[in-house]
């Protein structure tokens, strides 16, 4: 690693817990932000001369504190400081004084706080994503931007409306109870995945700058797990995203189209990811308290295991799909189970699972796959024709619809007179 | 003489590389392993999966169950074992029956994620 990327990685890993401690001193996000930035110039200019700081994040911290007060000094020499204002000089000392405070509960309040702050209800979750990829991860405007595919103007006022709208709302300071630390933490975990699915949900074109978002989102999962070390759901959320992210490599093909779970080459998927998947479910299961997460996790464990998709336990998934539709009843997870279905009971039992959805899902892509899916099993061509033009109507990306028509080329060639077939050797 | 080298470093620094870092790093220690490989002279190399999804079991009695890595520093690390379990369970298992043989202390269990066996002499 060079230098700089060294330099980098440490900023990256720090902010979390900088900017947290800086939005706790300061009460402020644009001064705690504008105080990190200062602190990791400095960083820049000190540290490849000086070798790295013991602790990076004390040390940013500390730098971008003094900076920050300084700074108020001369803007407003009258105004009062905030309180405990001295300056400290002797950095070395400071530094391990500092550490030492933070190792206490402090800091998990900190970074749990600056990620709240970003899942701020009123908050669409777009704009929850972009706000949690500026504050937390310290994305640049320019690269979230290329993320969401829209111009870097209209992704700066999207911030900008967002953190206006967080500090309108104001932040929480006081340390929160059991009850509502679980809740910021139920809520931090839901931003997360968002994070992640709008990475995972990327199609093969832009898969590049949008897989990044899914390697941040198991970082932030696994900064969450460490901070709360006994939280089943937090393993859970962390394997989940793991074993999903493992198929990666397999999801798209050379040419960018969606690749199904059934058709990917398992070679390519991705072995430690899938290790430390199963270790956490395994881990989190012995909690005995289980949640969405968990059950998401146990699902993708069983594809993650099975070396070939026969050797799917989808009698498993079935059950796990049932206990999920207990704790979270939609249609969409009842359409998942209904895969599950088929392939245990046929074709039929699933098709008449997913009829009573046709309502609430009129307007959903998969529904219409699915459902083309059965038909097209059980012979049904001229309804699963009807199904595959609706789903490729209401298809998110070109690699969703490019999926569908090659279904619908095979029906095409299935049910053409015999003459004009094209003959295969 | 056998000698154990130790690994450790800030995780969150670590898991902060991208893959291409990682790999990066991972190529380079590479060479130095087959240089020793190459005169028999390196045993087991593991490479732990992230304290996430580590266990403690506490050696009192009866033994208790924490999840975490082990985090006091008034113990030291004595030594280690490598063990094949089908999981977290069967390994928690055979940490008792080691803690039973020798109570006090604590013992940490990690997933390996990647082991090389390696072979001495």
């Amino acid at each position: 690693m060079t230098d700089t990327a060294w330099i980098d990685a440490a900023l990256t890993s720090a902010r979390p817990q900088a900017v947290g401690a800086l939005l706790r001193y300061f009460r402020d996000l644009d001064t705690a932000e504008e105080a990190f930035q200062n602190a990791c110039l400095r960083a820049l200019k000190s540290w490849p001369q000086n070798g790295p700081p013991r602790d990076p994040a004390a040390w940013l911290i500390m730098v971008g504190r003094n900076v920050a007060i300084d700074d108020l000094r001369r803007s407003r020499r009258q105004a009062p400081l905030p309180e405990d204002d001295e300056a400290i000089s002797d950095l070395d000392d400071a530094e391990e004084q500092l550490a030492e405070r933070l190792d206490g509960s402090h800091y998990r309040d900190d970074i749990l706080r600056l990620l709240f702050i970003c899942c701020h209800p009123e908050l669409p979750a777009t704009q929850q994503i972009a706000l949690a990829l500026r504050i937390v991860s310290g994305l640049s405007v320019k690269q979230i931007a290329r993320a969401f595919l829209v111009s870097e103007a209209a992704m700066e006022q999207r911030i900008t409306r967002a953190k206006a709208r967080v500090t309108e709302a104001g932040v929480p300071f006081e340390t929160p109870g059991a009850v509502e630390r679980s809740e910021r933490l139920a809520a931090v975990a839901a931003m997360i995945y968002l994070i992640f699915n709008e990475g995972y949900s990327a199609d093969g074109d832009s898969a590049g700058t949008r897989r990044s978002l899914c390697e941040e989102a198991i970082r932030l999962a696994r900064l969450l797990l460490r901070l709360f070390q006994s939280e089943p759901e937090i393993m859970g959320l962390t394997a989940l995203l793991l074993l999903q992210h493992a198929r990666a490599a397999a999801r798209f093909d050379g040419s960018g189209r969606l690749v199904l779970l059934d058709d990917q080459d398992r070679s390519l998927w991705n072995q430690k990811m899938i290790a430390e998947g199963l270790a956490l479910i395994d881990k989190a299961m012995r909690h005995r308290r289980s949640g969405p997460y968990q059950i998401q996790a146990a699902i993708a464990a069983l594809h993650a295991r099975a070396a070939r998709p026969e050797d799917t336990d989808w009698a498993q998934i079935d059950l796990l799909y049932g206990t999920l539709e207990i704790m979270q009843p939609s249609p969409v997870v009842r359409l998942n189970r209904a895969v599950a279905v088929s392939k245990v009971r046929g074709a039929q039992a699933a098709l008449e699972m997913i009829e009573p959805l046709g309502e609430r899902l009129s307007n959903y892509f998969h529904f219409f796959g699915v459902r083309g899916a059965f038909l097209m099993q059980l012979g049904r061509n001229d309804e699963a024709r009807v199904a595959f033009d609706r789903a490729i109507a209401l298809a998110n990306t070109p690699a969703e619809a490019a999926h569908i028509r090659m279904h619908l080329d095979r029906l095409m060639r299935d049910s053409a007179p015999r003459g004009s077939k094209i003959s295969k050797k | 003489m056998l000698y154990a080298i130790l690994c450790y470093h800030d995780e969150d620094f670590t898991s902060s590389w991208t893959s291409e870092q990682d790999a990066a790093v991972m190529k380079k220690l590479a060479v130095v392993q087959e240089g020793l490989a190459k005169q028999g002279r390196l045993g087991p190399v593991a490479r732990l999966l992230p304290t996430t999804s580590a266990t403690t079991l506490r050696k009192d009695d009866p033994p208790v169950v924490l999840d975490g890595p082990y985090a006091e520093t008034k113990e030291q690390l004595l030594g280690f074992y490598i063990v094949d379990c089908a999981n977290l369970d069967a390994a928690l298992d055979v940490a008792r029956d080691l803690g039973a043989a020798n109570p006090g202390g604590a013992y940490e269990i990690r997933p390996v994620g990647l082991f090389n066996p390696g072979s001495t002499g």
